[in-house]
């Protein structure tokens, strides 16, 4: 059988038949109920929910500042990590079929799935094959991406998580609200009433009497309920961090041991993993094990991490078998200013750093992939049109791009995909918007240097408006929605231009640039319009 | 490169999905990006780290190794002799720590992987070593009361021990499911950072073995991201290091 690929003369004018499909709807969780406006208002009125963040987000960013400048090369770390990750992009078909060689020479079974869909029904098929009711699963972004658990629990499996976090989001009822550790929006209070409360009825050992919300008793409480559910679980279900394309080597790196419980005591091991996880070499491992421990939990080195290559006879799972995702990575890949998202190590760095998810929590992002890079990829991974609120849940301020390990420029690509949210509203042909009218008018109005000055000598009416402190609170319709929210400093009385060329006359000649009328000139000087210099917001 | 189908197809379907998904992939690459080529000027293998110059003797790297496992709470023992690594001598030092670590920890049902040189439990009359022969099961696992092994090679930089399944170490189980885990580290066994731990196991054909890192006990940082000893792993790991 010959792979030729697709001629290149269909495919490369970009015609839309060749866009690779996004995720499909109505599977995993990568659409919330409600935009991100909606969901971050009601987060924000939970005070509980936000001294939690407040107090964890504070905890990582110290931990983390304090062990990345221990490294005198993190900056060249940094540029390494993110040219190894381009470099697998670029090349990502041929370095798919070598893992899979790898895999497959090693005793792997490898599969390929289109979409949420198609792995779910494979890693079913898979558990039933090996006669199981119930799996042990590793914690991973991936299966609850395409959902599934609810996929299993459909084909009558019951999948337990393992992972500390995700045990308390699993009892809970709740859903993951961060990448690395997705109870944090839960405090130690919280976790005790819900394992007091749902460890015995989810069929698990229950919490001991007198359980306390000590962290440490806590731990001691969770290994206890899992112990035996490990040591009899003949089917395990992981994600993978990084799966090394020369050697056919996968690696998970965890903290409480719940991985290598997953990874070594099974008859089978089923592992899912996003198309975009692969590095090339073995060497690569030297940047990343320097740059995810440090990024993620503020570590040295995370306490373990699991390599495996294929099936090793007596020792571990004796089948093995690796589910290689798409559901949109590759139409994510195929915007060449969005595909740096698919650098991404899931790090969270930028969660932990990020001033609107500090506020809000993952929740309100719908997508199990929340905060800065959630704003990019969840709406790549769907298509804009399905997620066109996240590339505005940003202040673009630019403390993730400082945080990213792999370098993602996470503020230029919100603005590329706020720029690809606007044209996808105006190709779906809508009626054009206040904003809309508002732009155009200011786009004609900004063309010419004369009307932007009687505009600005216009705009002086706007004074009417003002009261006292000097600021606008409430426009007349339809600019009211701007004034909802915002006050709006008042027009000043005379602009720049305008004063400019008062004192240039009354100073009765030039120094230099005197005799120059900026109004006519193509490169005047800033506009600082403002009141009191102060730019308008 | 060859690019033959897949040699098997197990999902039915499978062979259509690897053939979509990769004409999708190229597809999505029609505009040939060509990125900068990857710079190794970081600390590669060789370039010492920050905390070690690369003149630093070995006995600031053991020094450096034993501070970071304090700080990750493990326990570190020393077992100094001035006679060469694997020496009769140096072999009773090893065992005298091993059997002051064992009857500080009561441990007796201690299991005893292939390969362990057998001096090292030679002053230990009281304890009791459990062979994974046959294998043990989980549940056989789970009654001991630890296991002892060597390893591979340890990092001082990030305090990491490094386990590839080699003689004294046993399969991966043997290090997971007892709550005790007590590794002798020998001096010529500790490098300085990551990259040259990665060298090193390159070197000796461990990547496609099967590998566990180990840095510090069994943790978790999943309560308001404060970091707890002692979750599914072993709760307590104890380290000598042998020089």
């Amino acid at each position: 059988m010959t792979q030729a690929g697709p001629t290149p003369s269909a495919t490369f004018l970009g015609l839309p038949a060749a866009v690779p499909p996004a995720a499909p709807r109505g599977v995993g969780m990568l659409r919330g109920d409600d935009p991100f406006p909606v969901a971050a208002r009601r987060a924000l009125g939970d005070a509980q929910l936000r001294r939690n963040l407040g107090k964890a987000t504070t905890t990582i960013r110290g931990r983390r500042a304090s062990v990345v400048a221990e490294l005198d090369d993190w900056e060249r770390l940094r540029a390494a990590g993110a040219a190894i990750k381009d470099d697998v992009l670029a090349h990502l078909d041929d370095y798919l079929i070598r893992l899979e060689e790898q895999v497959t020479a090693r005793g792997g079974v490898v599969h390929w799935a289109r979409d949420a869909h198609e792995a779910n029904r494979i890693v079913v098929d898979l558990v039933r094959a090996a006669g199981a009711d119930e799996v042990v699963k590793v914690k991973s972004m991936v299966t609850q991406e395409i959902g599934l658990n609810e996929a299993l629990a459909d084909a009558g499996v019951a999948a337990w998580e393992t992972d500390l976090a995700e045990l308390i989001v699993q009892l809970g009822h709740d859903r993951p609200s961060h990448i690395v550790v997705p109870a944090i929006h839960r405090n130690r209070a919280e976790i005790r009433d819900i394992f007091v409360r749902e460890m015995g009825a989810s069929g698990g050992v229950p919490a001991p009497a007198g359980l306390t919300d000590e962290p440490r008793a806590l731990a001691e409480a969770a290994r206890r309920h899992l112990r035996q559910r490990f040591l009899s679980a003949r089917v395990a279900i992981s994600g993978a961090n990084f799966a090394v394309a020369e050697t056919g080597t996968l690696a998970v790196v965890e903290s409480e041991g719940n991985g290598r419980m997953c990874l070594t005591l099974p008859d089978t091991l089923i592992t899912v993993m996003g198309l975009e996880k692969i590095i090339p070499t073995w060497r690569d491992l030297e940047v990343f094990l320097q740059l995810l421990p440090r990024s993620a939990t503020g570590e040295r080195m995370n306490p373990y991490t699991s390599m495996w290559t294929g099936v090793t006879p007596g020792d571990g799972p004796q089948a093995f078998h690796l589910v290689l995702l798409d559901n949109g990575r590759t139409a994510t890949l195929a915007d060449p200013a969005g595909r740096a998202a698919l650098r991404c190590i899931r790090c969270a760095a930028c969660l932990n750093v990020c001033p609107v998810y500090e506020r809000t929590g993952g929740h309100a992002y719908g997508s199990v992939y929340p905060g800065p890079i959630g704003a990019v990829l969840s709406p790549q991974l769907t298509g804009v049109t399905d997620n066109p609120s996240l590339p505005y849940a940003s202040t673009l301020c630019g403390a993730c791009l400082d945080a990213c390990p792999v370098a993602i420029d996470i503020p230029s690509m919100l603005v590329h995909l706020r720029a690809k949210v606007v044209d996808a509203d105006r190709g779906a042909s809508h009626r054009p918007t206040a904003e809309q009218a508002v732009m155009t008018t200011a786009a004609w109005t900004m063309a010419k240097p004369q009307r932007w000055a009687r505009t600005l000598r216009a705009a002086r009416l706007g004074r009417l408006l003002g009261h006292r402190r000097g600021t606008i609170s409430r426009l007349p319709p339809p600019l009211a929605a701007w004034t909802a929210s915002r006050d709006l400093p008042l027009p000043p009385s005379e602009s720049f231009r305008d004063r400019w060329s008062r004192r240039q006359a009354s100073a009765g000649g030039p120094d230099g640039s005197g005799g120059h009328d900026p109004q006519d000139g193509p490169d005047g000087p800033d506009e600082l319009d403002g009141p009191d210099g102060r730019t308008p917001r | 490169m060859s690019q033959a189908g897949p040699p098997t197809t197990p999902s039915g379907q499978a062979g259509d999905a690897r053939t979509e998904i990769l004409s999708r992939v190229r597809a999505a690459l029609a505009d040939r990006p060509d990125p900068p080529p990857v710079i190794h000027d970081y600390r590669t293998a060789g370039t010492g780290t920050p905390s070690l110059t690369t003149d630093a003797p070995q006995e600031a790297l053991l020094d450096l190794l034993a501070s970071r496992l304090v700080d990750y709470h493990a326990l570190v023992r020393r077992a100094t002799s001035t006679a060469s690594p694997a020496s009769p001598l140096a072999d009773a030092a090893i065992a005298s720590a091993v059997a002051t670590a064992l009857a500080e920890r009561g441990a007796r049902r201690l299991i005893r992987p292939p390969g362990l040189p057998p001096a090292w439990l030679a002053s230990t009359p009281g304890t009791e070593p459990v062979d994974d022969d046959p294998p043990l099961t989980a549940a056989d696992l789970d009654i001991t009361d630890g296991v002892l092994t060597g390893c591979a090679l340890a990092i001082a930089e990030t305090g990491t021990i490094v386990l590839d399944g080699g003689p004294g170490q046993g399969r991966r189980a043997l290090t997971l499911v007892p709550d005790y885990h007590l590794v002798v580290v020998h001096a010529d066994q500790v490098v300085a950072g990551v990259p040259d731990a990665l060298a090193r196991l390159d070197a000796t054909g461990a990547p496609t073995r099967p590998l566990t890192w180990i840095s510090g006990p069994s943790a978790t940082s999943d309560i308001e991201l404060h970091r707890v000893e002692g979750v599914h792993g072993p709760r307590t790991l104890e380290v000598i290091l042998a020089d």
